[in-house]
Parts: structure tokens; C-alpha cells; sequence
């Protein structure tokens, strides 16, 4: 009798949530206390003496993209912690001498990944109604964007877990490619006002497309285009989820 | 045919790093309901035999066949057989003991209700189960050694392996180790060790593999292999000026000697020839476990 899929799929999911409700001084905490700060700050502070965006006010411009960066870093951080926390304590060792098959795995922790993300953004979006007052245009394009860029980045988090071989090789990604790519991803400004040298340059940035596409959600403003941004995504997600399940498949990192 | 639980052909190994040949053509076959012992010293391939056996290795070439299924073909099948303990812990240093346990049980697809009850028979019967709560960091390590043990037989599999069990154990508690194995092996489990201490091998084994540089040098009972041993060393204990002695005979210390007693030998040519030489013999016994002279002739050469 083949036992039910679903069962080791939950049990790692599982195993997920309890860590991160466990530790949700670490886990859920740091980016809700963060963000609340961007918001005051340039929200309130410096963001009232700043000009209507495409009809609305600089505060509220930038709450889809500070939620989206609660989204990216938490979903990211979740997967590469955990999972490379697995390999340093070898405790994910019980789950590859098991008849638990690759996609499982892969897709048990990107699941965990993306509940820290849509939590976390949930937090930080119930915060920024203290300060401002929200709508939503189309709330399938907030749930679309929102669960396929935590969906990227839990399979991002996942690869660089897979190829680290200390811990401080969990935090390259974060530092040196998350960060400025989100910082330059229009999270504070639309990219109109560039200079069209640097919104060239822009339009290579995937982050640009996830924050348009959410923020399209609230407002129905956006600097790119919503079909090309859900097609972005879907493709990352396809490249993504397949290389993560040859890694896994080969042993990278896991089987010597 | 049916009653072979393991069977390996031409097992090769190299790691990717290195030169060295782990595994080197191993050829073993383990029978269903035997405990069989593989012994070998530091180093020998033991461990990546295992490893290779479980996954956490890939063979560079060979075959393996559990209860007549093809591991290459049927990993997801080939895996529920086995259970593993291995050499080193490998726990998710924050979780309880419990979660552990009931956690292994589902990534074999065995439900929550089921994985509970039977977690609670395994952890009483290995005395864990007070510490249910407790963090595996936090655990003693006879305590995690015994707390892998539950985690491996969680999911019932036909064929246990042992890496090592008695590491870091004290007597006491490697006697109900023992105990506790050959329960599981009487209940049906075939059960697969290596180990360093011949002590155990001896003590618990059906049959006994001797692996070094990643070849298996011998395979047997341990009575066969005891059979191979032409010949005794005897350490006595003497009364008297040693002196004038013949070469059979070496001096350890004032009033200990040791010699040879080949196979078919009367004792009392020894005995008799001493006291003609003025010396009472007032004690004598084995130099060493006998198996152990077996397994350094064998590394040996
Ligand atoms: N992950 C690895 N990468 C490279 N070489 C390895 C690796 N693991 C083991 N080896 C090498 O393979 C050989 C066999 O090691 P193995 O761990 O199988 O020995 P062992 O018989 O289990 O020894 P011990 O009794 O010390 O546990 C050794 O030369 C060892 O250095
Ligand atoms: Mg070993």
C-alpha cells in the first residue's frame, strides 16, 4: 500500500510552522518593527512634504512596497534558515533516508517560506493602517502577486541553503542581491521619474515587476505592465521550483 | 531467494574530493532474521557503506537489492525496509523528543494518530519517556543514541542498521542495548551493526564481515572465523628466578611470562617444562579476546 502524499508534505510544513511560531521573536518580529519605522519616518515625517504619486499620497505609495519587502526578505530568510539549519545540525538527514520524494521537500519548505512571508505582510499591512488609509482595487491581483513573490523567494532561499557551507553564507544573497535590488525595485519611487538611462536599467530588475504588480492591486497605478509582471513571475517560478529539484535530486550539498 | 534481506555486488565508493577508495568492491549478503556485524578499524568504510545503503552517500558503482527489490529502481520502496542509526547524532537541535519521533513517522506517510501510539511504546521502552518534552540538544548522549533508536524502528522496518550503537555508552546500558537488539531481531528484525568493540560482535552477532580499506576481508561465523586461529597466547604467572628459559617463552615482567599454545597442545607441556626449570605456575589466562588476534591478523596483512 503506498502511503498518502500528503502526510510527509504536512509533516514538514508542519515542522515549519512550529519553528516559526516557536522563535517569532526572530521569525516575525524584526521586519514588523522595521517597516513600522519606514513608516514613520518616511511616511509621516519626511513623506508629507513629498508630491502625490500618480493620485496618491506618498505614504500610501509606499506601503505595497514595504509590505512586498516584509514579503521578500521574510520568505527568503525563512527557507535558507531553516533548511541550512537542517544540513549544520544534520537533522535533515531523517528526512532524505526516507521514501519522502525531492518535490516534497522542496515544496514543504517553500510552504513554510511563504506563511512567514504572507504573515509578516499581513502584520506590516494591518501597522500601515495606522498611518494611512488603504483600497483595493483588485484583490486578486494582491493575493496573485503577493503568494508568487513569496513563492520565488522561498525557492530562491532554498537554492542558497542547498549551495551554503557556513552560515555566513546565508547572509551573501540577503546583503548583496535582495537588498539593493529591492531598495532599487521602486519600493520608495516610481521609476517614471527616472532618468530613462536608469529606467532602463530598471526594467532587468525583477522586483520592479512584483512591486508594480502588488501596488496595481491597491491602486490601479503601476510603472509596468500587469501581464508581463504576472508572466515574469510565473516564469521565475518554473526556473526556480526545476533547478531546486535537480539540486535536491543530485545531492548537492546533501549527499556526499 | 526469499530469504535475503540485503544483497550488495560490487559496491565502489570514492568520495568526490579525494583519492581514497572507500568502498573497493563489496560484495555482501545479508540473510532475513540474522544480526550480522561489521567490523573494522577506524576509517575502513564501515560508516560509508552505510551511508551508501541509506542515501546520504551515492555509490560510484554497484548494486543493491533489499528483499529482492532494485534500489536504483525502487528507491521509495527500497527505503520503508530500512531504519537507520546513525554514527553521529542528527537531530533538529530544538525540537522535542516526541516531535522527533512522530515527525520521522510521517515522512514514511504514517498517520499522526498512529505515529503517537506507537512513539510512546518505543520511547517507554528505551526509558525516553519522561523526557518527551525535553529538547534533543538537551539530552544525554546515551539518551540521543537510544532516542535515534526509537526514530529509526518508528516506521517498522524489516532491516535495522547500527552505526556504531555502543559509542559513548556506558557498560551498563550497552548490556541492555544488547538485550534490547536481540528482542527486535527475535520479534523478526534483521539487524545490521558495525562496531569497534569485538566484545560486541561476539556477544551479539550471528555473523561477522571484517571490512578494512574498503574491502571486506572475511566473512563468517564467529565461530568459524574463532576456528582460523592456530594458536592461543597465554600470559602465567610464576613463582621463581626466571632464567635459562627456552624461546617459546617471553618475559614481560618479574614473575609474568607469555607463550603460544598452538591448537592441539596439552597445557601441561608448558606447566611441566616451567617447573623443571624451577618455576611454579600460579596463574594463567588468555592474553587477549581471541576474536580481537583473529581481526589484527586479518587487518594486518
Ligand atoms: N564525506 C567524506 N568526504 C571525503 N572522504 C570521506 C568522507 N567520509 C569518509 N571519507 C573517507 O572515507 C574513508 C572511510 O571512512 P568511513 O567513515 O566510512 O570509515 P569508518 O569505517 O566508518 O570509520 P570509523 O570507525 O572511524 O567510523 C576514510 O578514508 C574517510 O576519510
Ligand atoms: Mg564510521
Amino acid at each position: 500500500m503506498k502511503a498518502p502524499i500528503w502526510i510527509p508534505l504536512y509533516t514538514i510544513v508542519n515542522k515549519e510552522m512550529i519553528r516559526i511560531f516557536r522563535i517569532w521573536t526572530q521569525t516575525l518580529l524584526p521586519s514588523v518593527i522595521t517597516t513600522s519605522l519606514y513608516f514613520l519616518i518616511f511616511g509621516s515625517f519626511v513623506g508629507s512634504q513629498i508630491q502625490d504619486i500618480q493620485g496618491v499620497s506618498y505614504m500610501q505609495f509606499i506601503v505595497p512596497g514595504l509590505v512586498m519587502m516584509a514579503i521578500i526578505t521574510n520568505a527568503f530568510m525563512n527557507v535558507v534558515g531553516s533548511f541550512f539549519g537542517a544540513k549544520l545540525s544534520k537533522g535533515i538527514e531523517d528526512t532524505l533516508v526516507s521514501p519522502t520524494p525531492n518535490w516534497v521537500i522542496v515544496w514543504g519548505y517553500v510552504i513554510g517560506g511563504v506563511v512567514r512571508g504572507l504573515v509578516v505582510g499581513v502584520l506590516v499591512l494591518i501597522i500601515s493602517l495606522l498611518f494611512t488609509k488603504l483600497t483595493i482595487v483588485n484583490l486578486w491581483a494582491v493575493i496573485l502577486f503577493s503568494v508568487l513573490t513569496a513563492v520565488v523567494f522561498s525557492l530562491g532561499g532554498l537554492m542558497n541553503a542547498v549551495f551554503a557551507k557556513k552560515f555566513d553564507h546565508t547572509a551573501i544573497v540577503p546583503t548583496f542581491v535582495l537588498t539593493p535590488l529591492t531598495y532599487l525595485g521602486g519600493v520608495f519611487y516610481s521609476v517614471n521619474a527616472l532618468p530613462e538611462f536608469w529606467q532602463n536599467i530598471s526594467k532587468f530588475n525583477p522586483i520592479l515587476y512584483m512591486v508594480n504588480g502588488f501596488r496595481y492591486g491597491f491602486f490601479g497605478i503601476s510603472d509596468v505592465n500587469i501581464g508581463i509582471s504576472v508572466t515574469i513571475l510565473i516564469m521565475l517560478v518554473l526556473v526556480l521550483s526545476i533547478t531546486d529539484l535537480m539540486l535536491l535530486r543530485r545531492g548537492v550539498g546533501l549527499r556526499s | 531467494m526469499v530469504d535475503i534481506a540485503l544483497d550488495i555486488k560490487g559496491l565502489y565508493k570514492t568520495y568526490s574530493d579525494g583519492k581514497v577508495k572507500a568502498l573497493n568492491g563489496v560484495d555482501l549478503t545479508i540473510y532475513k532474521g540474522e544480526i550480522f556485524g561489521l567490523l573494522g578499524p577506524n576509517g575502513a568504510g564501515k560508516s560509508t557503506l552505510i551511508n551508501v545503503l541509506t542515501t546520504l552517500a551515492n555509490k560510484t558503482s554497484g548494486e543493491i537489492i533489499i528483499n529482492g527489490l532494485d534500489f536504483a529502481k525502487f528507491p521509495s520502496e527500497a527505503k520503508t525496509y530500512l531504519g537507520v542509526v546513525p554514527q553521529e547524532f542528527n537531530f533538529h537541535w530544538f525540537e522535542k523528543v516526541e516531535d522527533i519521533v512522530v515527525q520521522q513517522a510521517g515522512y514514511y506517510g504514517m498517520p499522526a494518530g498512529e505515529a503517537k501510539e506507537r512513539a510512546e511504546i518505543l520511547l517507554k521502552r528505551l526509558g525516553l519517556w519522561d523526557k518527551k518534552d525535553t529538547v534533543s540538544m538537551k539530552l544525554s548522549g546515551g539518551m540521543k543514541r537510544r532516542l535515534m533508536i526509537v526514530r529509526a524502528l518508528i516506521h517498522k522496518p524489516e532491516i535495522l542498521i547500527l552505526d556504531e550503537p555502543s559509542a559513548g555508552v556506558d557498560v551498563d546500558l550497552r548490556r541492555e542495548m544488547w538485550e534490547f537488539v536481540r528482542e527486535l531481531n527475535q520479534e523478526g528484525v534483521t539487524i545490521i551493526l558495525t562496531t569497534h568493540y569485538l566484545e560486541e560482535a561476539e556477544n551479539l552477532c550471528d555473523r561477522v564481515g571484517i571490512i578494512n580499506k574498503g574491502n571486506i576481508l572475511e566473512i563468517g561465523t564467529v565461530k568459524a572465523l574463532l576456528s582460523e586461529l592456530k594458536k592461543d597466547t597465554l600470559v602465567l604467572d610464576t613463582v621463581g628466578e626466571i632464567k635459562g628459559l627456552p624461546k617459546r617463552y617471553r618475559v614481560i615482567e618479574e614473575g609474568r611470562l607469555e607463550t603460544d599454545l598452538l591448537q592441539g597442545e596439552d597445557l601441561y607441556t608448558i606447566t611441566n617444562e616451567l617447573h623443571s626449570k624451577g618455576l611454579q605456575v600460579t596463574g594463567i589466562r588468555n592474553k587477549t579476546n581471541r576474536l580481537e588476534e583473529v581481526f589484527i591478523n586479518k587487518v594486518k596483512d
